[in-house]
């Protein structure tokens, strides 16, 4: 055994790569719940690689063909209706794991230097992973795969200039077709798999180089024995190995609970409307997205300006995440010893991104687009906020409520139409929930010390 | 050109999400139980008898059906005794359920899926709109729309087939099982304050009590939800076993997660 070990060490730096990303690397000893996410994330890659080829044995990429043979693999293949309900589910699980994933980032404040690069990388992973949901989700075909890729793919068509030029040029026809359906599926199993396992790759090799962050936010290197090892700092593996392996086993309780009794997850997983074959002469009556995406069609819809203005509003919304570095500029990471002001910020982040979520799947009503339009506000004020509380004890609080205040009020008497009678009568008083938001985040901290206040960070990770 | 496409994105962008889901009435619950064989077999038996001439079932085949439904007992060996139990079952079946022919007149293989012999461009003449598969319907429209729409069809004077649907608004399928249930007829009711409420009312009884036809529309409605997923019959047996499993090793994982942190603080 050894043997073999020296003799492969002396061709192949295996044990040295062992080492450096295991046996010692000091990770540190303090990291909570939501660090399981980052490993749950492998998992899920894995389990959607392995059930995706084996459906890809089975499929086929054919307008005609499509539909029919994803009902072959759920009756005729042996345990097919198990390998596509793992890729269903964990198409879906993904999301849920990333969006975790990324709100422990937001928390402890992991964006921060030295760690920008892990962040964008993540963020490029992110916007592969919904690329390659989007195509996967056009596979079998249905009424929400092929109306949802109209909806999508048209959204290219905004763009100024060559819109329709470029549109044709993604689906390789005038409408989308065959011609659509197997590139799509090409970039699905092949192009982006390749993108998203290089792109983790990179993730982890950046994350290594400068270690992780931690629910302190605290340093870990800043204080070392004399072999060179942080004092609060315990090697990966063992340590991490066992304990991630207990994430790993919680996470495949609820995975598997899904697939074996909740496939459809009421309509969110499998949407109903899509074990409808694909019909281009019928427009469904209500096309909503996979539940993941809704949060940015929400955007997409509440601009309502142009066309392209709603597009480049929702590529936007994205965009600001790739800045999050260069905006919240405090030397704080974690939340834990930030003024009471910035939690608050944060919460009411996710509670507005996850108001846009749930509107993206309900039909409009006039509350419901009010309630996106301001929501999309509070999604954009947000880094504002963020940017002004960089320095608290300088920030100008009052200045900035009472200006933007203003702005808002103001927008409000120009969208402010009486003739629209029910759209009227919410935009009159909704405007108050945005004015709220930046009550609790700028007003409170401007008014009262205690929401200003920033805690010492203490020198070494607590508990 | 531009114009055009912006004009029509944008439309497609607020009808899309403007329209709430149409033919708006309450389903009724339907008392469906997928893993009852009995009501599964006489579902099956009436769906073939009554429906197979329009719908096909594409995605499934006869004798997986058949054996589902626990009507079908599948040989297992080539003994003489497997043999003539196979052809029993191939003689109930073909009494029973497969009714369909091939090109040449002879009746389809029992592992054939179950198509329909319509001409799809004839029946779109006829009816208005070509019968749809059903393989899937249980699970895009959902059982208790099956159930009420099974029950819901009334005499309509001014519809090509002479029949309207209050869960299909103007349908283009006949009323196939008026003989056992007889014919219904639209009341509207105005409570005088502009809301128009709607009953069905049985003006011309069947051969079958209403309960009775209930139970053909309970049965037909439980195999068309058994068909739209066959996998649901044994994935949950599955999903325990698989659960028992995860709690042990979770269990296991921690004891040995705890035994190596021990001694970290
Ligand atoms: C004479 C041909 C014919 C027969 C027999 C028939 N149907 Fe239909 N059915 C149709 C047509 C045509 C439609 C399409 C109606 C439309 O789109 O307007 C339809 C539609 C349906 C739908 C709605 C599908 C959807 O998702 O829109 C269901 C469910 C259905 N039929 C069930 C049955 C059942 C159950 C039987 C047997 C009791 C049956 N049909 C027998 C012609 C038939
Ligand atoms: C990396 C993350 C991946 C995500 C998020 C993802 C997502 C999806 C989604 C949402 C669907 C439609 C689900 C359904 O209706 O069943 C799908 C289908 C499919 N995927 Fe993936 N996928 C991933 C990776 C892969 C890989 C690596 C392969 C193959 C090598 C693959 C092969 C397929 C095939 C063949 C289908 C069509 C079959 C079907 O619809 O059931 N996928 N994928």
């Amino acid at each position: 055994m050894n043997g073999l070990l020296n003799w492969i060490d002396a061709r192949f730096p295996a044990t040295k790569v062992w080492n450096e990303h295991f046996a010692q690397y000091y990770a540190p000893k303090n990291f909570n719940f939501w660090y399981f996410f980052g490993s749950l994330a492998i998992v899920v890659l894995v389990i959607q690689i392995v059930s995706g080829i084996f459906l890809t044995m089975h499929y086929k990429p054919d307008e005609m063909l499509a539909f029919q043979s994803v009902e072959y693999i759920m009756r005729d293949v042996p345990g097919g209706w198990f390998i596509r309900y793992m890729h269903s589910t964990g198409a879906s699980a993904f999301f849920i794991v990333i969006y975790l994933h990324m709100f422990r980032a937001l928390i402890y404040g992991s964006y921060k230097g030295p760690r920008e690069l892990v962040w964008l990388i993540g963020m490029a992973i992110y916007l592969a992973l919904m690329a390659e949901a989007f195509m996967g989700y056009m596979l079998p075909w249905g009424q929400m795969s092929f109306w949802g890729a109209q909806v999508i793919i048209n959204l290219f068509n905004t763009v100024p200039l060559i819109g329709p030029e470029l549109s044709t040029w993604i689906r390789g026809d005038y409408v989308i077709a065959d011609a659509t359906l197997n590139r799509l599926f090409a970039l699905h199993v092949a192009a982006l798999p390749l993108v998203l396992v290089g792109l983790i790759f990179v993730h982890i090799v950046a994350l290594h180089a400068v270690g992780s962050n931690n629910p302190d936010g605290v340093d870990i290197k800043k204080h070392k024995d004399d072999k060179g090892v942080p004092l609060d700092g315990i090697p990966f593996h063992p340590y991490y190995t066992v304990k991630d392996i207990v994430g790993v086993s919680v996470f495949l309780i609820f995975f598997f609970a899904v697939v074996f009794f909740a496939p459809e997850m009421g309509g969110y997983f499998l949407e109903h409307a899509n074990f409808e074959p694909a019909n281009p002469l019928k427009t469904p009556e209500h096309i909503a997205p996979v539940w993941y995406f809704t949060p940015f069609y929400t955007v997409l819809r509440a601009v309502t300006l142009s066309p392209f203005a709603g597009t480049a509003a929702m590529f936007l919304a994205i965009i600001m995440l790739f800045l999050l570095p260069w905006i919240d500029k405090n030397p704080i990471r974690s939340w834990r010893y930030r003024n009471k002001a910035h939690t608050i910020n944060i919460l009411l982040f996710v509670v507005a991104f996850v108001i846009l979520g749930y509107l993206g799947v309900k039909p409009v009503t006039p509350e419901l687009k009010e309630l996106g339009t301001q929501m999309t506000l509070v999604y954009f004020l947000f880094f504002l906020v963020l940017w002004i509380h960089s320095k608290p004890a300088t920030a100008k609080y009052i200045m900035w409520f009472v200006g933007l205040t203003v702005a808002i009020v103001a927008m409000t008497f120009y969208r402010y139409n009486p003739e629209a009678t029910d759209d009227a009568a919410q935009i009159l008083w909704q405007w108050s929930l945005t004015v709220g938001y930046l009550a609790l985040t700028l007003l409170l901290p401007g008014l009262i010390s205690a929401f200003n206040t920033e805690k010492d960070v203490p020198e070494r990770v607590t508990g | 050109m531009k114009k055009q496409l912006l004009i029509a994105l944008s439309t497609a962008l607020l009808s899309s999400s403007l329209l709430a889901a149409g033919g708006g009435i309450e389903l009724e619950k339907a008392p469906i139980d997928v893993h009852d064989k009995s009501s599964l077999q006489n579902g099956l038996r009436y769906y073939t008898n009554y429906c197979a001439g329009c719908h096909s079932l594409s995605s499934s085949r006869y004798n997986r059906v058949a054996k589902d439904a626990g009507m079908a007992v599948v040989p297992i060996d080539d003994s003489d005794e497997a043999a003539t139990l196979a052809d029993a079952n191939a003689k109930l079946m073909y009494e029973n359920i497969v009714f369909t022919t091939d090109k040449e007149g002879k009746p389809v293989n029992l592992g054939s899926l179950m198509h329909s012999s319509i001409n799809k461009d004839d029946a779109a003449n006829w009816f208005g709109a070509p019968p749809p598969d059903l393989s899937l319907v249980g699970r895009s429209r959902g059982s208790d729309w099956i159930y009420t729409y099974l029950k819901s069809f009334y005499l309509d004077p001014k519809r090509p087939v002479g029949v309207n649907n209050t869960a299909f608004p103007n349908v283009g399928m006949p009323h196939v099982l008026w003989e056992l249930q007889g014919w219904q007829t639209l009341e509207e009711h105005d409570d005088g304050h502009g809301h128009v409420e709607q009953t069905l009312h049985l003006s011309q009884p069947g051969t079958m009590s209403p309960a009775e036809y209930d139970v053909v529309v309970r049965d037909l409605t439980n195999f068309l939800t058994y068909v739209s997923e066959p996998a649901q019959l044994h994935r949950k047996t599955y999903g325990i076993f698989t659960m028992i499993f995860l709690a042990f090793f979770t269990v296991l994982a921690y004891m040995l997660k705890k035994e190596y942190w021990k001694d970290i603080h």
